[in-house]
Parts: C-alpha cells; sequence; structure tokens
C-alpha cells in the first residue's frame, strides 16, 4: 500500500444518497481473478449509455469535461452500501481517486477503503452542502492533509478525524497481514486456550 | 464495579470472548473461529498470499463452496460462461494447493455459503464467522458474531486467522407480541428497515430480541439477520435458546458427544445479561407488522403491500425527496399507485434470505391453494424457484415440493445464487418488473434497467400465479 500524507485535487460532485457498491461496480465485473482491470468499469450503468461501455453518457458526472482529472469524490449519505466486494474501491482507485469525502460511509465499504489506502473523510452535512455549492459553481481543488486532519480550499479549513491506528496505517502505507505476522505468540497464546467446540 | 461483574450484552460477550490482542493505539485484534469463501471474493487473496509466500494459518478452519457465479440450469463449471468458469477453476486450484475442503460442482454439500454453514452445522454460537460477503450476518442467527468482509480481509484471515474490527455500538430491536396469520420473517426485517432506513444501524451491532424473535424457527431468525446489513448493520445477532441447540444437535459438523455438552452450557451463558445497557434500542409491535414490498431502489424504501407507491412529498428530509424521486423514475412507478395493480413478468423464489427449506414449504403452500383453484402461473409470468442448497433440494423433492412448482408452472432449478445479483446466466432483461425474494432492490442489481420488489416467498409465489402483487389476506 503506497503512504499517503497529503494530497490535493479537483473534486467531482456525484449528487446522490446511499450510492451502493453495485453502481460503483456492476457484477459482471467481478468476475475477474486479478486486481487490476476495474476502473474502467466504475459507475459503468450511469457512465455509460450501452452495455458494453462504448457509448460515453454525456450528462453524468464523471463524463463533463470540467471534472476531467478528478481525483477527490464528493458524495451524499451511506455511500458504499450493499455488497463487501472491494472490487468497488479498486475501481475508485483504478480511475484515479485518492479521496472520497461524504458524510457517512457504509461500514465494509469504509474498512476496504482504509485497507487498499483510498481516504475516506466523512464531513457533518452542512459542510458537504457548502462543498456541493462551490463545486457546482466552479471547479474545486482541495487539498487534503492526513497528518493534520483537515481539508482546505479557499481560507476555508474543514477538520476530520480518523481512527488513531487507521492514520498510521494510511501515512506508514502498512503491510496489514505482515503487522498481524508480527504477533504470532499472541495468536498462539489465544489458541492455547480456546474452548473445544470454537 | 469491576468488568466482570457488569451486565454485558451478547455481542459485547462475544467481543471479549475473541480478544487476542487489545493495545493503545492499535485496532483491537480478534480470533476468526470459521472462515467461509466463495470463488468471487478469494482470487485476488490466495495470489497475494502467493506473492508474499505466505502459507495459511487453519486451512481446517476455512471451508469453500462455488454459489454466486454457477449456473441454475447444469452442474457444468463452464455453464455459465468463460469468467465464471475461470474463476470456478482457480477457486479449485487455490483449494487444493492450500489444503481448503471444498464443496463444489454437484457435490452433496453445495449450496449458497449462508445456507450450508447452518446446515452442515459449521455455524455455531458464540463464534466468529466471516465470509467475503455482506449477507454473512445471518448467521447471526445462531448468536454467532457473523460479519461480511472485503478481499484484503480475507487474505489477512488466511494468513494470520484474525481480524482488526473497530468495536461497534449497540443496537436491541424489540419486536413484542405475535405477528398475524401469513406474515413471516421477511415481512418483519422488511418492516425493521422500513423503520430504520437504509443506514439506521450504520455503526451498530444490532440485536434482535423480543417474543415475536423468540417465536422464530431457525430458518426465520436466519431471513431476519441475513437483511441486517440492508440497514447498514455490522452484524446481527440472536440470542441462542433451544430452537437453535435443537436445530444444530447431530448436524455433519456440530461438535459431539461431550463436547457437545459443554458447549451448549457455554452457549446458554452468551445471551444479553439482564440490565445490560445498549446504545440504541427499537421497539415493533409484532402485531402491526403488514405484509411488506419494497417499491423503490434500496431495501429501507419499502411500504405494505395493501397501500400505495408513495410521492416524494410524503418526505420531510430533502435528501430522502429526491431519493424517492429518482426510484419512482428508475421503477416506472407513479406515486398513489395501488400496490396491487403493479404487474410483473418476472418471479425470483431462492437466495441467502429465502431459499431455506421453510421458504420452499410457505411458497409451496401458496401455490396449492390457487391449484385447488385451478390457477396457475400467470401466462405473462417467468417464475423460478432456486433451492438454497442440494440438501434444501433433496429434502424438497422428497416431500414433493418441486412437483408442486412444477405442476403449477414454476421452474425447479439448481442451487446457487441465481438472480439474486445475477452473476450467472440468471439475469433479468431491462424493463422487467420482478417479485423477489432476494435482499437488494438496487438499480440494476438482477440486470441493468431491471425492477426488483422484494417480498416473501409467499407474496412471490402469489403474484406469479395472479401476474400482479397481490393482498395475501384476500387470498
Amino acid at each position: 500500500m503506497d503512504k499517503f500524507n497529503k494530497h490535493t485535487g479537483l473534486v467531482v460532485p456525484l449528487d446522490a444518497a446511499n450510492v451502493d457498491t453495485d453502481q460503483i461496480i456492476p457484477k459482471q465485473f467481478l468476475q475477474k481473478t486479478e486486481r487490476v482491470g476495474f476502473g474502467k468499469h466504475l459507475f459503468h450503468d450511469w457512465r455509460y449509455l450501452d452495455i458494453s461501455g462504448n457509448e460515453s453518457n454525456p450528462d453524468f458526472i464523471l463524463n463533463k469535461p470540467q471534472y476531467q482529472g478528478a481525483s477527490i469524490l464528493l458524495t451524499r449519505e451511506n455511500f458504499g452500501c450493499g455488497s463487501s466486494r472491494e472490487h468497488a474501491p479498486w475501481a475508485l482507485e483504478e480511475y484515479g481517486f485518492k479521496v472520497i469525502i461524504a458524510p457517512s460511509f457504509a461500514d465494509i465499504f469504509y474498512g476496504n477503503c482504509i485497507n487498499i489506502g483510498l481516504l475516506p473523510i466523512k464531513l457533518s452535512e452542512q459542510q458537504i452542502n457548502e462543498l456541493f455549492d462551490k463545486s457546482d459553481e466552479s471547479s474545486l481543488s482541495l487539498t487534503i492533509d492526513l497528518i493534520n486532519n483537515n481539508v482546505t480550499f479557499d481560507k476555508t479549513v474543514y477538520n476530520f478525524s480518523l481512527d488513531s491506528f487507521h492514520q498510521y496505517c494510511l501515512e506508514q502505507g502498512v503491510d496489514s497481514v505482515g503487522w498481524t505476522l508480527n504477533k504470532l505468540e499472541k495468536i498462539k497464546e489465544y489458541e492455547a486456550k480456546m474452548s473445544p467446540w470454537q | 464495579m469491576s468488568n466482570s461483574t457488569q451486565a454485558k450484552t451478547m455481542y459485547e460477550k462475544l467481543w471479549q470472548q475473541h480478544i487476542v490482542e487489545e493495545k493503545s493505539g492499535e485496532t483491537p485484534l480478534l480470533y476468526v473461529d470459521r472462515h467461509l469463501i466463495h470463488e468471487v471474493t478469494s482470487p485476488q487473496a490466495f495470489a497475494n498470499l502467493k506473492f508474499h509466500n505466505r502459507p495459511i494459518r487453519h486451512p481446517e478452519r476455512t471451508i469453500a463452496t462455488m454459489d454466486h457465479n454457477i449456473s441454475t440450469r447444469s452442474i457444468k463449471i463452464d455453464a455459465a460462461g468463460e469468467g465464471a468458469a475461470n474463476q470456478l477453476r482457480t477457486l479449485e486450484k487455490n483449494c487444493k494447493e492450500f489444503g481448503i475442503e471444498l464443496f463444489g460442482m454437484g457435490h452433496k454439500n453445495q449450496g449458497i455459503v449462508h445456507v450450508i454453514g447452518p446446515e452442515l452445522g459449521l455455524t455455531l454460537p458464540g463464534t466468529i464467522i466471516v465470509c467475503g460477503d455482506s449477507h454473512t450476518a445471518t448467521h447471526g442467527a445462531f448468536g454467532a458474531l457473523a460479519f461480511g468482509i472485503g478481499t484484503s480481509e480475507v487474505e489477512h484471515v488466511f494468513a494470520t486467522q484474525t481480524l482488526r474490527q473497530t468495536k461497534a455500538k449497540t443496537m436491541k430491536i424489540e419486536v413484542n407480541g405475535q405477528v398475524g396469520t401469513g406474515i413471516s420473517a421477511k415481512d418483519i426485517i422488511l418492516a425493521i428497515i422500513g423503520k430504520t432506513g437504509s443506514a439506521g444501524a450504520t455503526g451498530y451491532v444490532v440485536e434482535y430480541c423480543g417474543s415475536a424473535i423468540e417465536a422464530l424457527s431457525m430458518e426465520e431468525r436466519m431471513t431476519v439477520c441475513n437483511m441486517s446489513i440492508e440497514f447498514g448493520a455490522k452484524a446481527g445477532l440472536i440470542a441462542p435458546d433451544q430452537t437453535t441447540f435443537d436445530y444444530l444437535e447431530g448436524k455433519e459438523y456440530s461438535p459431539k458427544g461431550d463436547i457437545w455438552q459443554q458447549a451448549v452450557a457455554d452457549w446458554k451463558l452468551l445471551k444479553t445479561d439482564q440490565g445490560a445497557e445498549f446504545d440504541t434500542i427499537l421497539t415493533l409491535k409484532a402485531e402491526e407488522i403488514k405484509t411488506q414490498i419494497t417499491w423503490g431502489t434500496t431495501p429501507g424504501q419499502v411500504t405494505s403491500v395493501d397501500s400505495t407507491v408513495p410521492s416524494p412529498d410524503d418526505f420531510s428530509e430533502q435528501v430522502e425527496k429526491d431519493s424517492c424521486a429518482a426510484a419512482l423514475t428508475y421503477m416506472g412507478l407513479t406515486a398513489g399507485t395501488k400496490i396491487t395493480d403493479i404487474s410483473i413478468n418476472k418471479v425470483f423464489i431462492g437466495s441467502c434470505t429465502n431459499s431455506r427449506i421453510e421458504d420452499l414449504r410457505a411458497a409451496a403452500g401458496i401455490v396449492e391453494k390457487y391449484q385447488a383453484q385451478g390457477k396457475s402461473v400467470s401466462a405473462k409470468v417467468d417464475a423460478i424457484v432456486v433451492p438454497g442448497s442440494y440438501r434444501v433440494k433433496a429434502q424438497a423433492e422428497a416431500e414433493g415440493l418441486d412437483k408442486i412448482f412444477s405442476d403449477a408452472g414454476f421452474e425447479w432449478r439448481l442451487p446457487g445464487c441465481s438472480m439474486c445479483l445475477g452473476m450467472n446466466d440468471d439475469v433479468l432483461e431491462a424493463g422487467d418488473r420482478c417479485a423477489s425474494t432476494s435482499n437488494r432492490n438496487f438499480e440494476g442489481r438482477q440486470g441493468r434497467g431491471s425492477r426488483t420488489h422484494l417480498v416473501s416467498p409467499e407474496l412471490a409465489a402469489a403474484s406469479a400465479i395472479a401476474g400482479h402483487f397481490v393482498d395475501l389476506n384476500n387470498l
């Protein structure tokens, strides 16, 4: 996992609540055994007019010229609800997103993002509304500072909070499996006292 | 008062019993007793293990099945296309290489992962069970802490038999009283989601309790817990009791002899202590729950079958108004339409929510009522019945349920996830309107442009015959 410290990028505002993982990456693209190749299918049914994905939908926000190259996704509540497919954050990451900002996220999706180094940021409804207003008016560039836990644009600063271990893992690009394998003695201790039926 | 004497919820007990390490500055590390895998969310986890040259810590604690991608028309591994076959073969290869037990195509134990775990006795109270699938909450019906995980976490469990988890808040959902005639477990859980909304339990582990929950069979409890994720809950729990122990005793993988006795004694201590505090409490009166049906594109957009399609004006929050308007457009519905006036052309009875033997019996019971009046599946409707596993299929066939369905014009299929998510050859066409006993009505879930209404097996069966939704009270 790459280290995350600071990121400045363009915001694309996806004004929809309860965006589920079936929308983020539809099931017909889950039949891969590799971890790559999902970005081009991100938001497939919204992004393309045809099933095979050749005809771009000009009305979909990600396809608008002013949002090309966006690396920060701004969206509404309960983003990433539904299935546990990690293919959803993989698709977002491969498309070029580094950060997702929403008032709330579904739990499994949130954890999946942390595990691959895609930063999910929760802000208040009011702050989210303000960012939507700004990004609708003109192209909005935000700076995300993970070390100081804030989002800045113009002279405005929004603070956000993150679990301290999540923050550490993102900042250091921790290999979480390797980290836990260093705790093998603890795991063995637990196993030695397990119930016989467990 | 010390921690050990404080009244605890079932979740807190399960949590404490599985702590491997809880250290300041680190997310707690919990032990995973059982890991269930399938073909879709495991290949990249195996690939990463191999890349790092890491072994699986306890291959005997992982069980694999094939369910998401498989055809329900044929047991041939390539019957649902090349991509599916590649994933299925990859699972076969990985299981062989790492020494994992696999219930492959046509195996007597094969079936939907959340159907076979319980029916084989792999799902036990007091355990932590994970799977790369969000409907893992199903296993909470036994008093197991069970939740869906992503592929990075699948890899973490493979390598360490543990997971890092942030402690959730606790929510008690109490359903008191007795449900009316013909009201199913599906109606109970949809009514709950209707109250909380699609994200009402995000950040929570939910415990279902109350007399209406205690009265449910294990199959019904699984239907309730299965949909915990549909209102955002990390997991759903029901306290194990005699119903649970009776169900599990003698199952293929259940503990036997003295170990069984010890297990039951331990499991009886799991229930939430009197006086334990929950962060949130929700109470429902069972008598008030009617037959439910979703009208929109999230499970929280639900109403009773005897009502009408809502209007954006019925909601106070702007986000909900917008969601309602968008859902009506996608679903091709007009506010104010009577639900029973909505016609359908597809019916799916199956999925990890409603494909167990009791679900099939309930649906067949409705079909028999209609057959007595000389009625069968409407000429406008294609209806399929997909048992959850080969064991369910065998039981249903022994009881003659397959014949009841076939004689009435339903297609009797082979087990699998089928049309719940359409990752196989059971996919809806754009514009199709389906009465589905599955768990998600998201846009495009069952096929691009298709429209899903989530219902109970009883309502699905009745609607297949009527060609539109029906009030079961008026049968």
